[in-house]
């Protein structure tokens, strides 16, 4: 038997992350995503302890206070990127700068030292994992996923597809749903 | 949430000594961090990979031509285990053709390097694939759905 799943991991994280906390007696206050503000009493042998749990489930808590920016340029790309109507008429480059309160110059120097990419290959990046989710998922058409991306055209889209992955959209497709087919008989 | 990993390791799987070499010298000159491992045939990888205390790699590249196990066999007995769903594995071949990029992506590979025939395409080759892969394992976008052909 096959099932597929659908599934938000930030709600995973964060329930993940909750009882997690609970169980070590940790007093928190969840913030933003992907930060947690906790008791200063907490010792330093039950935070190596809660990290050692975390990693289990891919968590790292992060240092680094570049880090720390990195992962919050990331996670508000990737805002944009799935909730566009939230966003009407407004540059990401002035939404991030905005958001974090850094000029963009800054942001994209630290952004570029630490990922080794640029922020506008980033969101590229995170635009077609997501065209990517909604090809296998086949609800839309391309020419839809297009506009849900804010792609000129769908031609746009396919060459840009094409730039990230090698691969056309229709190749991609079949090779998912084949993968899948094979898996689904071992 | 996204992991931060300071340091990427490599794995290198080819029978010829002067493609170690010269992979060997692309990847000195990455700005990130990393750590590669050699192997001289696909029997030598395998044996190393299934030692329990083996550290994952983050991306492994494997000749298709090695006597011994192949790297065709490599892909498949390392997909048959579920200990490496997360590493990514880089297909090295001098075929284009799209039959076959497509059916070693449906074994599981996910990188697929047409063997660029001077040095200077090879470097930026490898530069370019070490670090697409770099944003899949810090990004945490989905390593089933990594594809890259190049």
């Amino acid at each position: 038997m096959k099932l597929n799943f659908n599934y938000d991991g930030n709600i995973a994280c964060k329930a993940l992350l909750q009882e997690h906390l609970e169980k070590f007696d940790i007093k928190y206050q969840l913030l933003d995503l992907g930060q947690i503000e906790i008791d200063d009493a907490v010792t330093e042998d039950v935070l190596s302890e809660l990290q050692i749990q975390l990693a289990k489930y891919g968590i790292q808590i992060i240092n680094h206070p570049k880090g720390q920016l990195i992962q919050k340029i990331k996670d508000a790309i990737i805002e944009i990127v799935y909730h566009k109507d939230k966003f009407p008429n407004i540059t990401i480059s002035q939404y991030l700068s905005d958001k974090l309160n850094f000029r963009y110059g800054y942001i994209t120097n630290v952004f570029s030292e630490y990922t080794f990419t640029s922020i506008e290959n980033f969101i590229i990046i995170q635009k077609i994992e997501r065209a990517k989710k909604l090809i296998i998922e086949e609800k839309l058409t391309l020419t839809e996923i297009s506009h849900e991306l804010n792609y000129s055209s769908v031609a746009y889209l396919s060459t840009q597809f094409k730039k990230v992955t090698g691969l056309t959209p229709s190749m991609f497709k079949r090779i998912v749903s084949k993968k899948r087919e094979l898996s689904n008989i071992d | 949430m996204i992991t931060h990993q300071d340091s990427m390791h490599i794995l290198l799987a080819d029978d010829d000594e002067d493609d170690r070499t010269f992979f060997s010298e692309a990847i000195q000159e990455l700005k990130m961090n990393n750590k590669l491992t050699l192997f001289k045939d696909g029997n030598d990888l395998m044996d190393y990979l299934v030692l329990p205390e083996t550290k994952l790699p983050h991306v492994l590249f494997l000749d298709l031509n090695m006597p011994g196990k192949t790297g065709i066999d490599c892909l498949k007995e390392i997909r048959a285990n579920a200990r490496f769903k997360d590493v990514s594995i880089a297909i090295y071949s001098t075929s284009s053709s799209e039959k076959d990029i497509e059916d070693t992506f449906i074994e599981g590979a996910n990188i697929y390097i047409k063997k660029p025939n001077d040095f200077s395409k090879l470097k930026k080759v490898i530069k370019e694939v070490v670090n697409m892969n770099w944003q899949f394992h810090t990004s945490g976008l989905n390593i089933e759905t990594f594809f890259f052909s190049i």
